[in-house]
């Protein structure tokens, strides 16, 4: 053992017995209609963490010739549990659908953590994000309804409201105006790094599936919107992936990585309904347990350190998987307004003239958010539903 | 899986969660749309978009209309030849998908427990219409060649037609979806295919391509048969399960 506490005093699965088959890799897939929108939620997310395990690995062995045999062998590993996870999404919801559940992670989620975040600079950079995402879910929520002639909440279940905040239209910033403080790798609490990463993670994956689907409408403003929303889910990316420490060691991140995989994983286990998807999520946390054992016995080989450097000390309070309304409500009254100027936080007059110049370069001579969502208000069954007096 | 529609604990519906949709509407009177306008700004830019697109793709050339001018092969094949091998391009790429489309039915009834109110000549009248859709694709691919035409090609119709399956095969081939839902899609296809070789045995005619025209009576009669036979074993396997 590694002198960790609480879940991460674990040794889990080891390594080489973390074993799959095409059959269960690719098995059957929740229900769109009846399973908790929390179940899909933790699905996106940690389909996301996943990825961006891959992603950190890969870019790690570009530059560690040493690590690359167990980079490799932990990421076959991720690589199958990320299709696990990943196939658990039915054919039945269309691109867009699946958009809309994205959208809901990153606020859910998000709010979660902007409320656990010890670290003010951070939790603030957290609500700023989340009006952010906030306001995709309610242009992404027109456009389903005037482009498939469906209703967002019936994927939302009720748990995420649908209206306007920060508009989209603003989102888009010069670059220094996204780049954010980082956490500083020896003052910094664990959580703090936790959360770093997987709201990095999150965001990367909802960028990549933007690109990726994006192409496949053919309704010209749909494009459109994908392409704007992609645009914004990288700012997104750059401005939650500098809030990372840079001086942290390749080692050092990748410990935090699989402490914070363990941390969510833990957390899906235990608030899991469906007992099938249960399982999973209690099967791979003793996976990452395995995984953050071999980072941490390689931690002290090559690095001549103390896991419990990074990892030690109280455990973080649990993320909660529930409806943050009231929080995401309070945010909106008072955020709102919010803009950057290089890394602070300023009033809107006050907002960086490189952001409000490329803004508008970007927004002539259209703005697909806007033209997808002129006029609307949600209602249950659709804005069709609304009687007409 | 279900053979049929089954009560359960659907929570799509804003009546499963009452007081969140009362919170949600409430909340909409403080924060209305903040971009004015309607649903007509989407279909503004649509129409904007339509006048200024490319098309999805062209008509290949046949090999018979090669080194003749355009007039001499319009004597031979009617005025706008491409009109017709762009048609007989999707009659032939839909024939193809539809034996694929019925394949997976196939698969999904054998699956799935015919035995009780299923009915009984489900199984043979799929396979049946499987074996005639391919016959059709070869009737398809013999009268593109006699044009001249090259029946391995993707016109734009056809590749339009394809698009339009794309739904009712995902239907089909999803292992969740029961045998109400397949011929539900399939009955989807066959009203369109009937209305298709109609219109396909017309145009021949008008081309002056009679010979063609007369060998797609046969075809014209089976799906009309298709049509009757799909639409009777929903209604047989609806109306089954109401009583």
């Amino acid at each position: 053992m590694h002198g960790l506490t609480g879940i991460f005093d674990n040794q889990g699965v080891p390594l080489e017995k973390q074993e799959f088959s095409w059959k269960e890799i690719a098995s059957k897939p929740i229900s769109k209609l009846d399973d908790d929108a929390f179940t899909r939620v933790r699905v996106i997310l940690m389909n996301g963490i996943e990825q961006d395990a891959l992603r950190l690995k890969h870019i790690g062995a570009r530059m560690n010739k040493s690590l690359r045999l167990p980079l490799a062998q932990v990421r076959r590993v991720e690589q199958h549990q990320m299709t696990s996870i990943n196939w658990l999404l039915s054919s039945d919801h269309s691109p867009l659908e699946t958009t809309v559940a994205y959208e809901q992670v990153a606020i859910e989620v998000t709010a979660a953590v902007a409320q656990n975040e010890p670290d003010p600079y951070q939790a603030q950079t957290y609500r700023f994000g989340l009006l952010e995402d906030f306001d995709h879910l309610y242009r992404y929520s027109a456009m389903l309804d005037r482009l498939e002639g469906k209703d967002a909440n019936n994927i939302l279940q009720g748990y995420t409201d649908i209206i306007p905040a920060r508009p989209t239209s603003e989102h888009h910033r010069a670059p220094e105006s996204d780049l954010r403080d980082n956490y500083e790798k020896d003052s910094a609490a664990l959580i703090t790094k936790i959360h770093a990463a997987m709201i990095t993670a999150a965001e990367y994956q909802t960028h990549d599936y933007y690109m990726n689907i994006g192409p496949l409408f053919a309704d010209p403003v749909a494009r459109q919107l994908y392409a704007e929303i992609a645009s914004v889910e990288e700012q997104h990316v750059t401005q939650y992936g500098s809030l990372m420490d840079p001086d942290e060691s390749f080692l050092e991140k990748w410990l935090i990585h699989e402490a914070m995989e363990v941390y969510n994983y833990e957390a899906c286990a235990k608030q899991e309904d469906n007992p099938r998807i249960k399982a999973m999520w209690e099967r791979f946390l003793d996976y990452e347990l395995g995984h953050l054992n071999l980072v941490c016995d390689l931690f002290k080989q090559y690095e001549r350190r103390d896991p419990a450097e990074i990892l030690g000390g109280s455990v973080p309070a649990m993320i909660e998987f529930k409806s943050q309304r009231e929080f995401v409500r309070k945010v909106v009254a008072e955020e709102v307004n919010l803009r950057t100027s290089g890394s602070n936080y300023v009033q809107k007059q006050e907002e960086s003239p490189l952001s409000l110049a490329y803004r508008t370069q970007m927004n002539t001579p259209i703005i697909p958010s806007n033209i997808a969502s002129a006029g609307y208000e949600w209602r249950p069954g659709t804005e069709l539903a609304e009687k007409k007096s | 899986m279900a053979s049929s529609a089954k009560m359960g604990h659907n929570l799509t519906g804003a009546q499963m969660s009452p007081k969140d949709t009362e919170k949600m509407v409430d909340l909409i009177k403080r924060y209305p749309a903040d971009v004015p306008g309607n649903a007509s700004d989407l279909l503004i830019a649509r129409r904007n978009e339509t006048s200024e697109s490319d098309r999805i793709g062209s008509v290949p050339v046949p090999g018979s209309a090669k080194g003749k001018l355009k007039s001499t092969f319009e004597k031979m094949m009617g005025k706008n030849p491409e009109v017709l091998i762009d048609k007989l391009g999707e009659r032939l790429a839909y024939e193809r998908t539809g034996v694929r489309l019925y394949e997976a039915a196939i698969a999904k009834v054998q699956a799935l427990d015919t035995g009780a109110g299923a009915p009984p000549d489900l199984l043979k009248t799929l396979q049946t219409i499987r074996n005639e859709e391919e016959e059709h694709f070869h009737l398809l691919v013999a009268a593109v060649e006699k044009l001249g035409a090259d029946p391995t090609a993707m016109t734009p119709s056809a590749d339009v037609a394809g698009v339009i399956a794309l739904g009712v095969m995902q239907v089909l081939t999803d292992p969740r979806t029961n045998i109400s839902h397949a011929l539900n899609a399939l009955l989807t296809i066959e009203l369109a295919d009937n209305a298709a070789w109609e219109l396909l045995i017309e145009m021949a005619e008008s081309a002056g391509q009679k010979s063609i025209a007369k060998s797609f009576g046969k075809a014209l009669t089976q799906e009309q048969q298709h049509v009757a036979n799909i639409k009777a074993l929903l209604r047989q396997d609806q109306l089954t399960q109401l009583s």
